[in-house]
């Protein structure tokens, strides 16, 4: 760690990893409801479980960027951060917020946390994803912006790199597409189309361009590989995720209304969208076989291939398999978006949020890299939480396939809950591959302090 | 890469490219304002179809069924409920009658709370589901099940 200022990321690491907890134990609950439908009922009805499970998810990986913006800013503007007070003030705004919003949630009848909160002036609630009430939703953009200008005071007053300049396109990015989360049209249809323009346009938009520079700031840092190589790799991968991806919001204009030629234009540019997770895949790997010194953080170096390869996966191949028109006409809205959309989190935000704490953490603690010991176990719950990561996405795949085979194309369509009774099976084990993610959470979280007497040493 | 092709070169190209296609999406949007009159039902948009929606929204229905293929994949699409069960012929009498029975309380079978609507909330969110019901979804979904 070169600037003191960095060590605020600690507390938003922490944190994210503690909500990342709590994501996955209502995932489980969910899991579990899938098949015990009565499971918990009434104290936490699946549509509660899936908000904590979705708004976590969402508010930890903001954390982890948040995080990784406070470390990396300082480091690549070669000064100290702006304000290091700002970053811990608005760090228990946020966390606070957070928590507040989720006793909510668990607590109160939605309508009546509606009711509480001000949705009648500004109704906004109730939206997938954008559940929060409207106080919650204005205390994430206070946040937001605070966090903002704090770094790019930082950026503006220091050495501005292309690593930061693509940060901070993406941060701001975030910022402004979630203010369409305040609009909220009378009309579905509308409502749907802007709906997309936060969801789509963060997840397959700016968010790639925080992803991409955080990989690529970390590449530098554990292959030494030439900044002028890595940051040309880093502009040509934003270029192809941009001028795929901002057309490729089509795909999902195809059945809400809209009119048709979006089959068009989001079938062939979405078709385009796993090019530059590809090229992602190909630049991390490329980067460490040229690597030009052994860095001691292996388990980081692990963690930023993965995230290449699994993002790839995640969100190129299991997107493409369903993002034709042709092919989305049967499986929209049915467990092969679930399939898609778990493995496109893990893959791409919650790896490379990962990433970087794993490279950043160490430092901040005094140590250039954790001991050999507590590496092993960190790579233990890579491949653990990796690995069943794979089959949660191949069960939900399979219960899918047949639950699209069984009420869309049969041709004796069965109803909804009659198809859903086919495929438990596939419920059953994704439920039990998501008790072994569990525990390479934990694993993962015991890495943080199992000792070890060879840590080197921080230089 | 080749020695030609430097940062500053991909840093245009990226600027470039991003600025074009955003400003195509903006094009297509602005089409699709214009043709969606025709196709999004709005005509039926009463202020009880309003009222509908938020119903809908405060009672955080997208938390298990889907709309229009959007939402949780725990109960059934919703989109075409009305048309589903019965549409003039009952459809908003069965979804009335359908919430207000919930739940079901049989052991082990997926449970829909109670929202304790009041009458005119189940009529609101009844004539919701029927406007949802009539935009021109491009003839999904594939067949009446949803």
């Amino acid at each position: 760690m070169k600037y003191q200022s960095q060590a605020v990321s600690k507390l938003y690491f922490i944190a994210a990893i503690g909500l990342f907890v709590a994501q996955i134990l209502f995932g489980l609950i969910m899991g579990l409801q899938y098949v015990i439908g009565d499971f918990l009922f009434p104290a936490i009805p699946f549509n509660v479980a899936r908000m904590v499970h979705t708004n976590a998810l969402i508010v930890w990986l903001l954390m982890g960027f948040m995080g990784a913006g406070y470390y990396l800013i300082p480091e690549e503007s070669e000064r100290e951060l702006h304000s290091p007070l700002l970053a811990k003030l608005l760090f228990w705004v946020f966390l606070v917020a957070a928590a507040l919003t989720v006793v909510g949630y668990l607590l109160v009848p939605y309508a009546t946390l509606a009711a509480m909160t001000g949705n009648d002036l500004l109704p906004t609630m109730g939206r997938e994803f954008l559940e929060q009430p409207l106080l919650t939703k204005v205390g994430i953009v206070i946040v937001a912006l605070g966090f903002l200008f704090n770094i790019t005071m930082t950026v503006l007053k220091g050495r501005k790199t292309a690593i930061s300049t693509v940060l901070l396109m993406g941060l701001w990015g975030l910022a402004i597409f979630f203010l369409f989360s305040f609009y909220n049209p009378h009309n579905v249809v509308r409502d749907k189309f802007y709906w997309w323009w936060v969801v789509h346009l963060w997840v397959e938009g700016v968010w790639e361009l925080i992803l991409g520079s955080i990989l690529a700031f970390v590449l530098i840092k554990v292959t030494g590989v030439d900044r002028e190589i890595i940051e040309k790799w880093l502009y040509v991968i934003i270029t192809l995720t941009l001028i795929t991806g901002i057309i490729g919001t089509g795909h999902h204009y195809f059945w809400i209304g809209t009119p048709e030629y979006w089959q068009w234009w989001g079938s062939l540019f979405s078709a385009l969208e796993p090019i530059p997770f590809f090229a992602m895949t190909v630049f991390a790997f490329n980067m460490v076989n040229r690597r030009r010194r052994e860095h001691p953080n292996r388990a980081a170096t692990l963690w930023a291939l993965g995230t290449g390869v699994m993002a790839f996966l995640g969100a190129g191949v299991w997107g493409f398999l369903h993002t034709l028109a042709p092919v989305n006409f049967y499986t929209h809205g049915t467990q092969i978006t679930a399939a898609h959309g778990h493995m496109a989190f893990y893959g791409a935000y919650v790896m490379v949020v990962i990433t970087m704490i794993s490279y950043a953490m160490p430092l901040m603690r005094g140590r250039a890299a954790n001991s050999n010991k507590a590496q092993v176990i960190e790579m233990w719950a890579f491949w653990l939480m990796t690995i069943s990561m794979v089959f949660i996405t191949l069960f939900l795949t399979a219960a899918g396939i047949l639950q699209v085979w069984l009420q869309r194309v049969s041709t004796s369509p069965l109803p909804f809950m009659a198809a859903q009774d086919q495929v438990t099976l596939f419920y059953w084990m994704r439920e039990w591959s998501g008790v072994a993610f569990l525990v390479g959470l934990l694993i993962y979280i015991y890495s943080f302090f199992a000792n070890g007497e060879d840590a080197p040493k921080a230089s | 890469m080749s020695g030609s092709f430097t940062t500053s070169a991909a840093r245009n190209i990226f600027f470039g490219g991003t600025v074009f296609f955003f400003l195509l999406f903006l094009a297509l949007t602005y089409q699709t304002e214009q043709a969606l009159p025709a196709r999004d039902n709005r005509q039926n948009l009463t202020p009880q179809v309003v009222a509908g929606k938020k119903v809908w929204e405060t009672n955080q229905c997208i938390g298990c069924h889907t709309l229009l293929g959007e939402g949780a994949y725990f109960a059934p699409e919703l989109g075409n409920v009305y048309v589903r069960r019965g549409g003039a012929a009952g459809g908003k009498e069965f979804i009335k009658a359908w919430i207000k029975a919930q739940p079901t309380g049989v052991p082990g079978r997926r449970q829909m709370p109670n929202f304790h609507l009041t009458d005119q909330q189940l009529d609101d969110v009844a004539e919701f589901l029927k406007y949802v019901s009539e935009i021109n979804t491009a003839k999904w979904p594939p067949n009446i099940e949803g």
